[in-house]
């Protein structure tokens, strides 16, 4: 049995999460986590694992068959795989949209949404539909919408896995520029171990199906992080020992 | 807490706008093929229909002749009581297609928001969109009283299913994780259907109009042969008599008109159409 990491301040907390499917597939199996604020935990494991079950029954878009999950459900930011804009509308519209949904009135829509994209760097586009913008403006005009409610947990599922690899870095860049600025608490998947290390405070392995967690490294460096720390030592040595979990996560 | 700071890197380049640019080759097409069409009539009316049997073609120039440049001569000849009985057609079919629209788009509606709904409507659908009218004229004049109605009805009929079909389609194309959005934000049906499926289903919602449109048309000719009364007479009935008597040029004419107002109905939707979602739809020619 492993130790609780559940902590009184978490955002988001699992203990002992169990999932299994209509069909029988069992697809988590005692998962236990905890996230404060401030705190960005990736989770990387096989294909199929069950990674992004973890998000679903976070954000309550599936419901846990076993265990407790912790979280405000009214303030989750969530981060699709694709960009899933609504293509008949603008980047200004597209970034309002989930103000929109919670009624906000026009005004603090607008300014709202001025702000995240502007946080995204995306000023001056405002004005474009999706099909005019290249994948990376559109997962960062994504990102802007997610951000418009200032959520206090952010949900990432691959959100960057589409993109080519400068993109990517860049993105990372700037997604943990709007962690340290809006000090949210993630729950980051991918299964780029480099992208793990890079962003996240705690690197999380998950074994093949049922995925349950075989492994945690916490990562000790410091932010803002430069781009140049992929290539220290201590970077590709911790890359290195997850790398090797996860061989074991795939047996 | 660090201050806030715009975030200042290089954008990756705007992907360009390539639309399809109308050219002059667009419209050289359209000619050639006339051109290819008046040729072909020729050879029909002064070639291969045997010379007894060419009252039923009479050449182009014939039919610009005595059909569109004679206004009236008797009750029903020229070119006025045909503009006439086509504008009465007219009036049938759009007001048609405008109820065609609302129960058709209706329907879909309710089809979306319900499985069970869609799969005890769907047989009956096609039935009603392979059922030959004509067989169903007795019945029609049975139950409904009144010309314009039962006019109305054919209209409804025979333009209906494509309308639904299409936007039936459309409101269950957006995608799993769009609809996955308005989940987590405890959107309701209602504002799902209005601000995500509604706006995700308009591409297809305009493929149906076009095509009901023509059957509009349709519908309203093919409603005009079998119910009618005095006074001004719909196109159909018109070329009823025509082919009765054997009038060849009004005949051509009153068909020729007939087409023109589908095309016209079908070209003015899609210019809808590229109005309402040319900005943002996007058509892959594959080249």
């Amino acid at each position: 049995m492993s130790e609780t990491r559940t902590s009184p301040s978490a955002l988001l907390s699992f203990e002992n999460v169990s999932m299994t499917f209509d069909d029988g597939t069992k697809a988590l199996d005692n998962v236990s986590l905890s996230i404060n604020a401030g705190e960005l935990v990736t989770v990387v494991g096989p294909s199929g694992c069950g990674k992004s079950t973890l998000l679903r029954i976070a954000s309550n878009l599936e419901a846990n068959t076993g265990g407790i999950c912790n979280i405000d459900r009214n303030s989750i930011g969530y981060v699709f795989q694709d960009a899933t804009l609504m293509p008949w509308r603008t980047v200004a519209r597209n970034v309002e949209l989930i103000a929109e949904l919670h009624k906000l009135p026009k005004a603090e829509r607008n300014q709202l949404s001025k702000e995240a994209i502007e946080l995204v760097g995306l000023s001056g586009f405002e004005d474009k539909y999706p099909r005019q913008l290249s994948g990376g403006m559109r997962m960062r005009a994504s990102l802007a919408r997610s951000l418009v409610m200032k959520p206090k947990v952010f949900l990432f599922d691959e959100p960057f896995g589409a993109l080519d690899e400068i993109t990517r870095e860049r993105l990372n860049d700037e997604l943990l520029r709007l962690f340290q600025h809006e000090g949210f608490a993630g729950l980051f998947i991918t299964h780029s171990i480099t992208e793990a290390v890079y962003m996240s405070t705690k690197v999380l392995v998950m074994s093949a199906r049922p995925g349950k967690i075989i492994a945690e490294f916490d990562v000790p460096f410091s932010y803002p992080r430069n781009h140049d720390l992929r290539y220290e030592p201590e970077f590709g040595e911790l890359c290195g020992k997850i790398s090797h979990a996860l061989r074991g996560a795939h047996e | 807490m660090s201050t806030p700071q715009t975030i200042n890197v290089t954008i990756e380049e705007v992907i360009p706008d390539k639309r399809d640019k109308s050219s002059i080759a667009d419209y050289i097409g359209p000619v050639v093929v006339f051109l290819v069409f008046i040729g072909f009539w020729y050879l029909l009316s002064t070639v291969v229909l045997p010379e007894q049997k060419r009252f039923l073609l009479p050449t182009p120039h014939k039919v610009i002749k005595e059909g569109f440049m004679v206004w009236q001569s008797g009750e029903r000849r020229g070119f006025q009581p045909i503009l006439l009985s086509l504008w009465d057609s007219a009036k049938i079919a759009l007001l048609g297609l405008g109820i065609t629209i609302v129960i058709g788009m209706s329907l879909a509606i309710l089809m979306s928001s319900s499985r069970w709904l869609e799969r005890a409507t769907w047989p009956y659908l096609v039935a009603v969109q392979s059922a030959p009218v004509l067989a169903l004229t007795p019945l029609i004049r049975a139950l409904i009283d009144g010309t314009q109605t039962q006019r109305l009805l054919v209209v409804v009929l025979i333009a209906i299913f494509p309308i639904v079909s299409n936007t039936l389609f459309g409101l269950l194309s957006a995608d799993k994780s769009q609809h996955e959005l308005f989940t987590l934000q405890g959107a309701s049906k209602w504002t799902r259907l209005v601000k995500l499926q509604f706006p995700a289903a308009l591409p297809n919602i305009f493929v149906g109009l076009r095509i009901s449109a023509g059957l509009a048309v349709i519908g309203a000719v093919v409603g005009d042969f079998y119910f009618r009364q005095g006074g001004v007479v719909g196109i159909g009935a018109q070329i009823d008599v025509y082919r009765n008597r054997l009038w060849g040029p009004e005949l051509i004419t009153a068909i020729i008109l007939a087409s023109t107002l589908g095309l016209v109905v079908f070209l003015f939707f899609g210019w809808v159409s590229r109005r309402a979602i040319g900005k943002w739809h996007i058509i892959n020619r594959g080249h």
